[in-house]
């Protein structure tokens, strides 16, 4: 498998300049460690590094597949302010993370704060939170939106029958982007609630026990040890469901298709859309500079939020 | 700095070490315990639907929509799947590509995070630094030169397309790098004084030794592969040749009547995911959560 590997020319263990000659064992180390490197760097080479620049490049090109590419300066991201498809993308993604984000983080702290007790099953009840994180998102969407459907829904029969009517299901505008937020916290709330109970673990029992003896109450406990202890497993938690909920595609690809009328756009449908379906590769690149710049910005200012926030124990 | 083995005492509750007779249940617990499982039921029910569904008849689910008990059992949706899309080959091919990516990956990951955690050569930094670059720009910058490049290559619609670019991760690196950093250097350099080779030692000692974090790696990269969307429907975009979210997700787009097969198909497709959780869950869970403690 690894031979079949495209490999990219990397100088062997380059010769060493006389005036600082090594010892040929630390010759022969370099030389061990730059083969021990080939493999995973040709293929990361090959497959990330170079994309990642070219990508760059291709964002100031019209790269359409066709023969002749030509360099068109800012062109593709003057675009961008006028597409009123990439603002709808751009809101519904910033709509989608400003809900699934926050709720799925609070649900999660709060799943694992309970479970953090000594509880009958808890190792089995933490399993089955966890469970929808492990299986593809892609089909368990599937599973959902048959529950959600018109004719077959359970849910929907269930709500019916307390009168509440979702209409045409995935096809109304209103009840679209709810439900693929919906799936997007269903999937993520047991991973964080992992990453919490983690966190929680960490905390030192002589801390809490200080906080009991002192009179605090259960609420107080909370405020003035626990949460304050938990701020780099919030901080950790907050940035990673941020890039989860930016980078949001499967359930939305299986549940909408980005519709209706393109209300559960994300950006990442957009860039797919644009790529694989229009062919439009430098306008693609560029919708996707754009999401790289949101999410590193985004996720620099929260750890500089949080990080503030820190204590150190 | 991360641990990397998670202490026995991450799984059992807090409070108390020693072994006590089973607590009783107070109200405060009763309330905690109604609220998990409430969650755990949500977290399960579509599954639980999902496995019911596909032994229900087309009838009995559009007739009795409002419960997840079959009137009647029915195995023919399990039959069907298998002609009303190519589902033996999707399946064959998902296996082969989450498989053959977690296998190779663990090999070539854990060289490279070798080499960057014990050797010392010019231009390591380097290496490092585009690895942790890499590791914080999101893959979607990447996503349009890298289908353009398969395009290029005449790799789109193949199995080797689908698994090359995906052999080695930078996640993987960084995270055994961390592993054998912590690992004690006596026993190399025994090694290296009876005269064994670098490869030797890597091969005979250290990757056994870093047996725990490789198995978490492997479970990793099987569990991402095996339910990756995008990628597939990137590479793989033709039915016939695709993974099985991907060919799933076709077929729903195409026939969203047949409920029955696509619940089947759908299940088929969740089942060795769920039993490989199930047999490494505590390890898995722990090991995810470690990897978020600095």
């Amino acid at each position: 498998m690894v031979a079949s590997a495209p490999t990219v020319s990397q100088e062997p263990a380059r010769p060493v300049p006389a005036r600082r000659r090594r010892s040929s064992i630390e010759r022969r180390r370099t030389r061990a460690a730059l083969l021990f490197l080939l493999p995973a760097f040709s293929v990361l080479g090959v497959f990330v590094f170079w994309p990642m620049i070219s990508a760059l490049i291709t964002s100031f090109t019209n790269d359409r597949y066709l023969d002749t590419v030509d360099w068109v300066g800012f062109a593709n991201y003057q675009r961008l302010l006028d597409d009123d498809r990439f603002w709808t993308a751009l809101e519904n993604t910033a709509v989608y993370t400003l809900v699934t984000a926050p709720v799925s983080v609070l649900l999660a702290l709060g799943l694992a704060l309970l479970l953090n007790q000594r509880l009958p099953a808890r190792g089995l009840l933490r399993a089955a939170i966890f469970l929808p994180w492990v299986i593809s998102l892609g089909i368990s969407a599937i599973a959902w939106s048959a529950l959600i459907d018109p004719q077959i829904g359970m849910l929907t029969s269930w709500l019916s029958s307390l009168g509440i009517s979702i209409g045409d299901g995935l096809r109304d505008p209103s009840v679209a982007m709810p439900a693929v937020m919906l799936v997007g916290i269903w999937r993520n709330v047991g991973f964080f609630m992992v990453m919490y109970l983690a966190g929680l673990q960490q905390i030192p029992q002589h801390l809490k026990e200080a906080a009991l003896l002192d009179g605090a109450s259960s609420a107080q406990r909370f405020r003035h040890v626990t949460w304050p202890l938990l701020a780099n497993t919030t901080m950790f938690v907050v940035v990673i469901a941020a890039i989860f909920a930016f980078q949001a595609f499967d359930q939305i690809y299986v549940m909408t298709g980005g519709g209706p009328f393109f209300q559960t756009e994300t950006l990442v449908m957009l860039i797919y859309g644009t790529a694989v379906l229009d062919y439009d590769l430098g306008y693609a690149t560029a919708i996707s500079w754009v999401l790289v710049a949101i999410v590193l910005t985004l996720s620099l200012a929260q750890v500089r939020f949080f990080g503030k926030r820190a204590v150190e124990y | 700095m991360s641990t990397l083995t998670a202490p026995p005492t991450a799984a059992s509750p807090a409070p108390a070490p020693t072994a006590k007779p089973r607590p009783r249940l107070s109200v405060g617990t009763l309330l905690s315990l109604f609220v998990v499982s409430a969650a755990a039921v949500v977290a399960l029910l579509p599954l639980v639907w999902l496995l019911t569904a596909s032994i229900r008849t087309q009838g009995d689910l559009t007739g009795n929509p409002s419960t997840i008990i079959p009137s009647e059992v029915t195995l023919q949706n399990y039959v069907d799947i298998w002609s009303m899309i190519p589902f033996g080959r999707q399946f064959l091919n998902t296996t082969i590509f989450a498989l053959t990516v977690a296998c190779v990956s663990v090999v070539i990951d854990s060289m490279a995070a070798y080499a960057l955690a014990r050797f010392r050569f010019r231009g390591r930094t380097f290496v490092f630094v585009a690895l942790i670059a890499s590791l914080l720009v999101p893959i979607q910058v990447t996503f349009v030169p890298v289908y353009n490049l398969l395009v290029d290559l005449g790799w789109i619609n193949t199995l080797h397309g689908l698994i090359i670019p995906r052999i080695a991760d930078a996640f993987g690196i960084f995270f055994l790098r961390q592993f054998f950093l912590a690992m004690p250097r006596d026993l190399e350099d025994a090694a290296r004084i009876d005269g064994a080779g670098e490869f030797q030692i890597f091969r005979r000692i250290m990757f056994p030794l870093a047996g725990p974090a490789l198995v978490t790696i492997f479970i990793f990269n099987l569990v991402n592969n095996w339910n990756d969307l995008l990628w597939p429907l990137m590479v793989m975009p033709d039915q016939d040749t695709t993974t099985l979210p991907a060919g799933l997700s076709m077929f729903r787009g195409q026939y969203t009547v047949d409920y029955g097969p696509l619940m089947a198909g759908a299940t088929l497709a969740l089942i060795p995911m769920i039993i490989a959780f199930i047999v490494v869950q505590r390890r898995f869970i722990e090991s995810i959560a470690t990897t978020g403690i600095k």
